[in-house]
């Protein structure tokens, strides 16, 4: 399943249209206990404005400045997140477990 | 992700149609894939579209790696629907509380001064007879059903129609005794044993909930917990180290 709480695409649709740039970030894979599930996504306007999640938190500030990269050089990125992970571990991901995000600028 | 994709997307969602974006990891080149066609980049190779229609027959996202690269399948499911009948004051926790997790909620009840749009604002509010009703929704293998009225007029021929359907939870509201008489009914009106044991009743966990709210949230645990259960012998998942 890959639901979510909020309307992330729709909300993508509504930054393009009125004409901001955006990149969207989507967990594509994850081992152990990680806390959002395969296809969570979250979205990230040119100012570092974000809505929806890839983790409980402790990785959306690593996130966003990749996103914030892609969208000036539309390269798409797949970005590494686990317990061995510096900049994780500075932020708290304590849950054990590792994430993949594929980040990529929209449109 | 072009936008013309995110689009395309957003349409099949709100069309209630399945559909997977299947996207190359190296470069962000992607194919949109249906279960009878496929559009975008990609869509003419033939592993992109495989993979895609194998993620849409799983209804799971994952990455898979294949001959023609690694591919994140990303699978968008029609949202699992919850049809409530009875626009009675459970109803009006139930509904906010299902909308929060994700469900195409439904409210059901003839009554117009309960089923008033007011009282569930942004839901559907259908005053059809229940067994009209269910008739017209097709519950399918995504959709649960919850009888709140109390009232056999409204409550058993919306549960003569769901026990007939896929819906993967039943549950009807109302005490240990309510419901032996519901089954002495129900019975009658030719539902078999078997049917019958499909209802969930009385209805929710057993977490002594007193409250509308609490009620609520013991049915929404109970239908949780059901979807996971069945989820899991579905795809069984290997334990996370």
């Amino acid at each position: 399943m890959t639901t979510t709480n909020e309307d992330i695409l729709g909300a993508v649709q509504r930054w393009k249209s009125s004409g901001k740039p955006v990149a969207l970030a989507t967990v594509t894979l994850t081992w152990g206990s990680s806390p959002r599930p395969v296809g969570s996504q979250l979205a990230i306007d040119g100012e570092g404005n974000m809505i929806g999640s890839v983790s409980g938190g402790c990785i959306e500030g690593a996130v966003v400045k990749e996103a914030l990269d892609a969208i000036r050089d539309g390269k798409p990125r797949l970005l590494d997140f686990g317990v061995t992970d510096e900049q994780a571990w500075d932020v708290g991901l304590a849950c054990g477990g590792k994430v993949q995000v594929f980040v990529e600028r929209v449109g | 992700m072009k936008l013309e994709t995110l689009q395309a997307v957003q349409t099949a969602k709100a069309a209630r149609k399945p559909v997977a974006i299947v996207k190359r990891i190296a470069d962000g080149a992607e194919a949109l894939v249906f279960p009878d066609t496929a559009s975008g980049d990609l869509a003419g190779d033939a592993v992109v579209v495989a993979a895609g229609r194998a993620g849409l027959a799983s209804a799971r996202s994952e990455t898979v790696e294949t001959a023609s690269g690694k591919l994140f399948v990303h699978v968008f499911v029609p949202a699992p629907r919850l049809i409530v009948v009875g626009a009675v004051h459970i109803a009006q926790a139930l509904v906010p509380m299902a909308a929060m997790m994700d469900f195409d909620v439904t409210v059901v009840d003839p009554r117009r001064a309960f089923a008033s749009d007011s009282r569930f604002p942004g839901v559907t509010v259908l005053t059809d007879w229940p067994d009209d009703a269910v008739e017209r929704l097709k519950p399918d293998a995504s959709t649960a059903v919850v009888t709140l009225t109390h009232d056999p007029k409204l409550d058993d021929p919306a549960l003569i129609g769901t026990l007939s359907s896929e819906a993967y939870y039943v549950g009807s509201l109302g005490s240990r005794r309510t419901h032996e008489k519901r089954k002495a009914r129900l019975l009658e009106a030719g539902i078999t044993e078997a049917q019958f044991a499909r209802i969930h009743g009385p209805v929710g966990l057993h977490i002594g909930a007193k409250s509308p709210a609490e009620i609520a949230i013991s049915i929404l645990g109970q239908i949780v917990q059901v979807r996971a259960a069945l989820a899991e012998a579905k795809m069984p998942r290997e334990k996370a180290a």
